[in-house]
């Protein structure tokens, strides 16, 4: 009798995303293709995750991106090993996790997926951190190909108009950078509709995340980790297009027939830092348990935020702006801004932060947004200690214990 | 030697200093962070620049602000602000370095209200004509922005002054660095530390004529015959722990260069005399051997310190990083390696203020000298 399937829980079925499997397809076909580019001739690009990917596209350029790389070895549990295996090369263990377990499975084509696919050039936009910097250059100097270094100056209060003439003047460097890499001319009219592409992307990712606004949510921000590969990876395509308007549609049927991705939705959360990647079923099950549904989150929404600068009809003119002031590269009271903008948006009851020891640049400065918060929305804030990738620094009774602890107050309040 | 006690209780102090200079001098005083941060043009304003090195004293006080994975130098600087040690400051000058130093700048802005706050967005490439360019309108903007600040005139003339003063400067504590090298034991590393540090601090005019003085009569001094000493080298971010110094040399060592931001790389380099002076300024930020944030070239920073390495005719080079400097951990496994192939001997301490256990660091300094 045991060896018979159990039946499926009708609950459960209900509730689980029926485009999770195209999104396989997609991300295995994508894998597939750059892995393979040495035959079919294609280049491949190594580029950082809020690096400007439109015009590796509009090239025809396959891009490649190591943080991904650096989520999926967090998610299937092999970041300790492998940045254990960096620490041997010499990388201390304070460094950026996904630099570390990256690094460690370049010589080794180690990790899930046997390694990446080599690269011909590697194009790093420093919006999101300084650390990419040093992993560009490490990878540069062990595949020995050129890197390119989108130059975003940090707009602490400010997108000055020195920095502006500089990022946009980069936009034409790096197209240059990539006609030498490619021997190719840039097609103009390729470029627009890429351009075209990637906004119309950004905006139905955007309509994804806001379908949480209704009460229940009929998807959470775990749910949005999942779904962000392809507005990563893939911006720019039709592809992406397609897939957003098909989950966006699954999403209003999921309201209409009211499936909500927590059953009795009573806490309405909000997630900020990037997800503990080894934890996130965990995670998912554990607020889960308290009725508790991360309804946002600042990181997944993240690669849609700053539509505002973008202009369809000068992608590229506009781009340097829009990449310039995404949510990493702004000072921490604009990020306090945002993240109040976004728990009034969705009805946030309270906010949990990720003080992620691999993320400095995400993480210092959350103390002063919690207080910011408390000050001007009476929200309460949970810290959870922990570490995107490196499971060591993860202690689970004690987030454990935290969690409940912060749930207790959420329940006093209602 | 008692010509450096002058730079120790500076350097010991650095707040009553600034306070009596403040007082005696009707001056301003600006605060900044970082070796990049053009210091010729708030000497040209009238005021005066101030590293700030961070106490290590009550460093807690930074902790509702910063995690316990932000380096001590800058949970140190925070605790110095909030406790009132920097309340002498006319403003805070935050170059773009580092991720740290990058968040240290909002939190600074959110929480303290002495002063004026003034950014230098920096860029992080050095090595093309647009970054160039950029670079030197940033300096630009910062001249015009300080002048509001500060609310002076900057002129032509008291820019070509202030590099004057500063080439004459840099020059001088390059030869002291040289006759180190050539005589080590004419200069103990902890007054050389000292020196440089109390050249980030000290009204710069009266600093510049102490060292030319010191440094007439070391001239003066023939070279006694070398020691058997183990000849090290210094590499590393800015040191915030001057017993180290001492500490290294107690076990029988000489330091005979110190590549740090408070050391060689601080003074590195010299201001062109001609064209646009802003520009000339920003010309020697941009040549000299960059800071790991940066970018010039892949092995640029690596083959640098080969060449030092060598120059000296150094036996070892120790890695003297700060806990938790991203930056310089990146680059110590390609540097090391480099080492390794021209066959010079390295060590990696990582450095915490306040200093863990004296002990334990020279039991390894002990340890790594005995294998040269």
């Amino acid at each position: 009798m045991s060896n018979e399937p159990k039946p499926a829980d009708p609950e459960k079925e209900k509730r689980k995303i029926k485009s999770v499997g195209k999104m396989k397809e997609i991300m295995t076909g994508y894998y597939i293709e750059a892995k393979t580019a040495e035959q079919t001739g294609k280049k491949v690009a190594w580029i950082t995750s809020g690096g400007p990917v439109e015009p590796l596209i509009a090239m025809d350029v396959i891009p490649v991106y190591p943080e991904n790389h650096g989520a999926m070895i967090g998610a299937s549990k092999m970041g300790s090993d492998l940045c254990e295996k960096a620490e041997s090369m010499g990388y201390a263990r304070d460094l950026c996790s996904y630099a570390r377990a990256d690094i460690a499975c370049a010589p080794i084509n180690g990790g899930p997926i046997g390694g990446l696919p080599k690269p011909d050039m590697l194009v790093c936009c420093n919006n999101i951190c300084g650390t990419v910097l040093k992993w560009y250059q490490v990878q540069a100097r062990h595949f020995g190909v050129p890197l390119f270094i989108f130059d975003t100056p940090f707009c602490h209060t400010e997108f000055s108009a020195e920095a502006r003439r500089y990022v946009r003047r980069q936009v034409d460097e790096y197209i240059e950078f990539l006609e030498g890499v490619c021997a190719s001319k840039m097609d103009v009219d390729r470029m627009h509709q890429v351009g075209r592409l990637s906004l119309e992307g950004q905006r139905l990712w955007q309509a994804v995340l806001d379908t949480t606004m209704h009460k229940p949510a009929p998807m959470s921000a775990f749910d949005a980790f999942f779904h962000l590969a392809l507005i990563v990876t893939l911006r720019g395509t039709q592809t992406v297009v397609d897939y957003y308007t098909a989950l966006l549609a699954e999403m209003k049927t999921r309201i209409e027939n009211r499936i909500s991705a927590v059953p009795k939705e009573t806490y309405r959360l909000l997630w900020d830092n990037l997800p503990i990647w080894y934890r996130t079923r965990w995670l998912s099950e554990k607020f889960a348990a308290h009725e508790a549904c991360l309804v946002a989150d600042t990181y997944t929404s993240a690669w849609c935020g700053t539509m505002k600068y973008l202009d369809e009809a000068d992608f590229l003119g506009t781009m340097a702006e829009a990449y310039s002031r995404i949510y990493l590269n702004i000072g921490v009271d604009e990020m306090a801004r945002d993240v109040i903008a976004m728990i009034d948006k969705y009805a946030a009851d309270g906010v949990v932060m990720h003080s992620n020891r691999s993320c400095k640049p995400y993480s210092f400065g959350q103390y002063d947004i919690k207080k910011i918060i408390q000050r001007e929305r009476d929200v309460p804030v949970l810290l959870i200690e922990a570490d995107m990738v490196d499971e060591r620094s993860f202690a689970e009774s004690q987030v454990d214990t935290r969690i409940d602890a912060f749930m207790e107050v959420l329940e006093n309040r209602k | 030697m008692t010509e450096f006690q002058l730079f120790h209780d500076i350097v010991t102090d650095p707040f009553d200093y600034a306070r009596n200079w403040k007082e005696a001098n009707r001056r301003k005083i600006v605060g900044h962070f970082c070796s990049y941060t053009p210091e010729e043009i708030i000497h040209a304003a009238g005021a005066l620049p101030f590293r700030i090195f961070g106490s290590g004293e009550a460093i807690s006080r930074s902790d509702e602000h910063l995690q316990a994975y932000s380096c001590s130098f800058v949970r140190s600087a925070l605790a110095d602000a909030l406790s009132g040690k920097l309340a002498f400051l006319d403003g805070t000058v935050f170059p773009h370095t580092c991720d740290t130093i990058q968040r240290l700048s909002d939190i600074w802005r959110i929480n303290l209200t002495f002063g004026f706050h003034s950014d230098i967005g920096l860029p992080v490439k050095l090595d093309t004509a647009s970054a160039r360019e950029y670079l030197k309108s940033v300096f630009k903007k910062f001249k015009n922005e300080l002048s509001g600040h500060l609310d002076c005139t900057i002129t032509t003339d008291d820019l070509q002054r202030a590099a004057g003063l500063y080439n004459r400067m840099r020059s001088d504590m390059k030869q002291m660095f040289d006759l180190r090298r050539e005589n080590p034991s004419l200069i103990s590393s902890n007054d050389l530390q000292a020196l440089v540090k109390a050249s980030m601090i000290m009204d710069r005019e009266v600093f510049s004529e102490k060292l030319s003085a010191i440094l007439r009569d070391l001239s003066a001094i023939k070279p006694q015959p070398s020691q058997s000493l183990k000849r090290l080298v210094l590499s590393g971010g800015m040191c915030n722990i001057p017993s180290v110094h001492s500490l290294i040399e107690d076990c029988g060592a000489a330091i005979v260069w110190d590549d740090s931001c408070s050391g060689a790389r601080y003074f590195e380099g010299s201001i062109a005399p001609h064209g646009d002076i802003i520009e000339s300024i920003a010309e020697r930020y941009m040549d000299k051997i960059e800071c790991p944030a940066k970018h010039t070239d892949l092995f640029r920073r690596g083959e640098a310190l080969v060449n030092i390495a060598k120059n000296n005719k150094a036996d070892g080079v120790i890695f003297l990083f700060l806990k938790f400097c991203d930056p310089h951990a990146f680059d110590y496994p390609y540097v090391k390696e480099l080492l390794v192939k021209e066959g010079i001997a390295s060590m990696l301490l990582e450095i915490e203020a306040p200093l863990p256990s004296e002990e334990q660091l020279k039991t390894r300094c002990q340890a790594f000298l005995e294998t040269l």
